[in-house]
């Protein structure tokens, strides 16, 4: 019971803890912490607009946070989540645009672009490093800018003629909502949500119930060892990556096909695969961990957006406050350790 | 003579268990002192004990005749207790006097003077005939060197009392011979030593005491003039204990494994393995005997498709092998129990269960259709643990919370019970304690009796005598030749892994 005692109260600790920071760089600064944080409960679950939103935010980070959770469960730092959910983005967006077909086919034609264009952004690192060595984080990396510089050329010159941003995709390739709009009072949470809880059971279903995911995990821990008992480590590095990419092209379609409906230029990136990582390690790379770490991202990316609205807070201090939250929770193994030492000199 | 290490009535519970149960430990000054146990007794408890990482729930300790209280290894180092540990605690790209100086540099003003200090350890170095070169770095020298490195390490802090934990576990013949002359030099100059170790011969070889313990227990102390191997095997397993494994005549019959002028190249490109040829029948066993470094990796290697081959012929029941991928070699009826069984054995966060399938998952009844039966995985382990016999909580314990002879159990049972027709055993009892050595010769000779063949690796040449039926000599990645145990001598074999070929070379036999 202690164990489990332990693994629950050391996050929620972590939260309180870093609340706390927070509260103290509010003051600081001269601002209400209980405003502050009264706008951004608000911001999170204030009525069912705001609920909706949060939700819609969540998605992407459970697609981006399983993609690099994958990764590392194999043994691969996979870095370019970035980049492969801007590719799947396009995909996604240009399948949309490109046919008229009708739903059934169009939509998860559409779906499946997204998250092949992602697997063979992802296969590029994989194949560098199962043929020649070459370290996945660099190579990956690069990678992210190439997929930003490449899919903007694409929208300005060849999908569009000379915009900013595509067409909106057909109505047959959307996953808005009518119904969740009706619900959450025209939030734009869509149908992914669905999409992003298959994907937490496919990946949990791979890693712990198929023969290719006892592969990838024996490859992850020990490459010897997994060549020893004739198990192909350069053809699971690269599958790891591929399955890893589609997770993470299929964030991109979430935008693409459910918030955005179109796919725009971009001066940047959406810092939706960076994040994914940090969404992977505070999830442990589990695939229920992932889900738990997405819902504590995104409701503090989405309440945040209603802190300097509401109570004038700059912006800046509530990305301080938010990386405080997570800088605790991340540095639970710390806190799990300083809870020990306080009972140790209690005894 | 004085004491200069008392620990009297010792007593150290964790949890649920209680690790030392009134152990007595009395080390004269200038004498070799033995801790002999089977692996888990509580000797390195005992140690740490005594190296103040753990305090004792009851028992006094007393250094020089005083009662001393360790509270931690900085009070064990200013009290003369150094510890030359058995995974060494070395810094690769340092150079051994920065090793050696490493929390202790003497420095001014911020400066560190590695110069004085290497200066130092090679008069130190000198004074205790070490040979080590100060200015070398640690990750350029043998494994031998840098245990005297650590040797080295407790001399500069001042220890008199130096603790080898298990010390030639990681050494060679060559290098164990040495490290024996370093300890007699040690104890000439005036120092103690406390060598924990299972290792009987060695025992014999150096000690003048033995204290032995078993399960916790103190069992006694006895001058090994006194005494002798069968005496304390028995007192440290606490049955009588088989040395020679009783085992019939061979009875050979059809080639199983064929080598025909093998050669596999080094990592570096040198030819490791040249012009080798070697057969193995069933029921025989087959022993390589050589010193570490001689192309016996490169050969399992080769033989199990982990390294390609340049030149030559493998060929198992009369189909070649050579350079096929390990998972064909391993369903062609080959089991491996591999030299390193950290690195190729097992995938250490595995459960005990995952790995006992680490070659067969992919197959019925483990998986049909991509899809892993756990059931059936897990039952197959219960069945291996319960055969031979391996101590682990349960099947869904990961390996690396097993000691090292249940993590070998599994793995011989995972190999044997695939049932190969050549099973190739390198260095199978490396670390392990009597008990579990004796067990895994027997299963050896079992899978001979059932009529397998079996390829037996090993630097040590009491296992190669023991358990054989005959004898290749590996030097230089060459057999140089074939011997009949029964009529050489470790002399003669000695003399052959050290590259003299034999007066009748002419005549080596093929097998």
């Amino acid at each position: 019971m202690s164990k489990y005692f332990y693994k629950l109260t050391s996050p929620l600790f972590a939260v309180i803890l870093g609340l706390l920071a927070g509260a103290i760089i509010m003051l600081v600064s001269g601002y209400n912490p209980v405003e502050g944080y009264g706008a951004m409960l608000a911001g999170i679950a204030g009525d069912s607009y705001y609920t909706g939103e949060t939700l819609r935010t969540i998605i992407p980070y459970i697609l981006a946070g399983l993609a690099v959770a994958f990764a590392f469960r194999t043994g691969l730092f996979n870095i370019g989540v970035e980049g492969q959910l801007i590719v799947g983005w396009l995909a996604a967006v240009w399948v949309g645009v490109a046919f008229d077909l009708p739903k059934i086919i169009h939509l998860p034609l559409a779906i499946l672009a997204g998250a092949v264009a992602g697997s063979l952004w992802a296969f590029i690192p994989g194949f560098l490093k199962a043929k020649f060595r070459v370290h996945e984080v660099i190579v990956s990396i690069m990678l992210n800018y190439t997929a930003l510089y490449v899919t903007n050329y694409l929208i300005q010159n060849v999908i569009s003629d000379n915009q900013d941003k595509t067409e909106r995709i057909a109505e047959t390739a959307s996953l808005r909502s009518p119904f969740f709009e009706s619900l959450t009072d025209f939030s734009r949470l869509h149908w992914g949500i669905f999409i992003a809880i298959i994907c937490v059971f496919i990946m949990w279903f791979i890693l712990e119930k198929t023969k290719t995911g006892f592969e990838l995990k024996a490859v992850g821990f020990n490459q010897q060892a997994s060549e020893y008992s004739g198990m192909s480590v350069n053809k699971n590095i690269i599958l790891s990556m591929v399955i890893s990419g589609a997770f993470a092209g299929l964030a991109g379609a979430m935008e693409g096909l459910g918030t955005f409906g179109y796919a725009a230029i971009k001066g940047g990136f959406t810092g939706i695969g960076f994040d994914g990582i940090a969404v992977a390690l505070l999830g442990a790379n589990s695939a229920i961990g992932v889900v738990l770490a997405a819902f504590l991202f995104g409701g503090l990316k989405a309440g945040a957006i209603n802190m300097p609205l509401q109570t004038g807070i700059p912006s800046e201090i509530v990305d301080i406050v938010i990386a405080l939250i997570i800088f605790f929770v991340a540095s639970s193994y710390f806190i799990r350790w300083i809870v020990q030492r306080f009972k140790k000199g209690a005894k | 003579m004085e004491h200069v290490i008392e620990m009297l009535n010792i007593r150290k519970e964790f949890p649920g268990i209680v690790a030392n149960d009134n152990i007595t430990l009395q080390v004269k000054k200038g004498e070799i002192h033995a801790l002999l146990g089977e692996n888990g007794a509580g000797k390195s408890t005992l140690m740490n004990v005594l190296f103040g990482l753990y305090q004792p729930e009851q028992g006094e300790i007393r250094v020089n005749e005083q009662v001393v209280q360790i509270t931690s290894p900085n009070i064990a180092n200013d009290l003369g207790i150094g510890m030359v540990h058995q995974h060494f605690m070395l810094v690769d790209p340092f150079t051994v006097t920065e090793n050696i100086i490493l929390g202790k540099e003497p420095s001014k003003f911020g400066k560190v003077n590695v110069k004085e200090a290497s200066e130092e350890v090679r008069k130190l170095s000198e004074r205790y005939h070490l040979s080590v070169d100060p200015d070398a770095k640690i990750a350029d020298i043998s494994v031998g060197m840098q245990q005297r490195v650590e040797i080295l390490k407790t001399l500069y802090r001042g220890a008199e009392i130096l603790i080898f934990d298990e010390p030639t576990a990681v050494l060679t013949p060559q290098e164990i011979k040495e490290l024996i002359t370093i300890m007699k030099a040690l104890i000439k100059e005036g120092k103690s030593i406390i060598l924990i170790t299972h290792k009987l011969k060695e025992i014999m070889e150096v000690c003048d005491r033995v204290t032995v313990i078993r399960k916790g227990k103190g069992i006694g102390t006895v001058n090994v003039k006194e005494t002798n191997p069968n005496e304390l095997a028995s007192l440290m397993v606490g049955r009588d204990v088989v040395f020679k494994t009783d085992k019939s005549a061979a009875t050979p019959q059809e080639v199983v494994l064929e080598v025909k002028n093998l050669e596999v190249k080094d990592s570096r490109g040198v030819s490791a393995v040249h012009n080798l040829d070697l057969s193995v029948r069933a029921g025989e066993i087959i022993g390589i005997a050589g010193v570490d470094g001689n192309g016996q990796s490169e050969l399992i290697e080769a033989l199990t498709g982990l390294k390609k081959v340049t030149n030559g012929i493998i060929s198992l029941n009369g189909k070649q092998i050579q350079n096929m991928k390990p998972r064909k070699i391993t369903e062609a009826g080959v089991g491996h129990i591999p030299e390193d069984r950290h690195k190729h054995g097992l995938v250490l966060d595995f459960s005990i269960g995952e790995n006992i399938v680490l070659q067969t998952y992919y197959q019925e009844p483990f998986s049909s259709g991509g899809i892993l039966h756990s059931k059936k995985i897990f039952d197959k382990a219960r069945t291996i643990i319960k055969e031979y016999d391996v101590r682990t909580p349960d099947e869904y314990t990961p390996a690396r919370a097993l000691s090292g002879g249940n993590q070998q159990k599994a793995i011989i049972g995972r190999e044997v019970d695939r049932n190969p027709d050549l099973l190739i055993a390198a260095q199978p009892t490396r670390g392990l304690d009597v008990g579990a050595i004796e067990f895994i010769h027997r299963r050896l000779i079992e899978q001979r009796d059932a009529g397998k063949a079996v390829l037996l690796i090993s630097f040590e040449l009491d296992e190669i005598m023991n358990v054989s039926d005959k004898i290749a000599v590996i030097y230089e990645g060459e057999i140089v030749a074939i011997v009949d145990p029964k009529e050489t001598t470790e002399q003669e074999l000695g003399l052959l892994m050290a590259g003299s070929k034999r007066p009748e070379a002419g005549e080596r036999e093929h097998v």
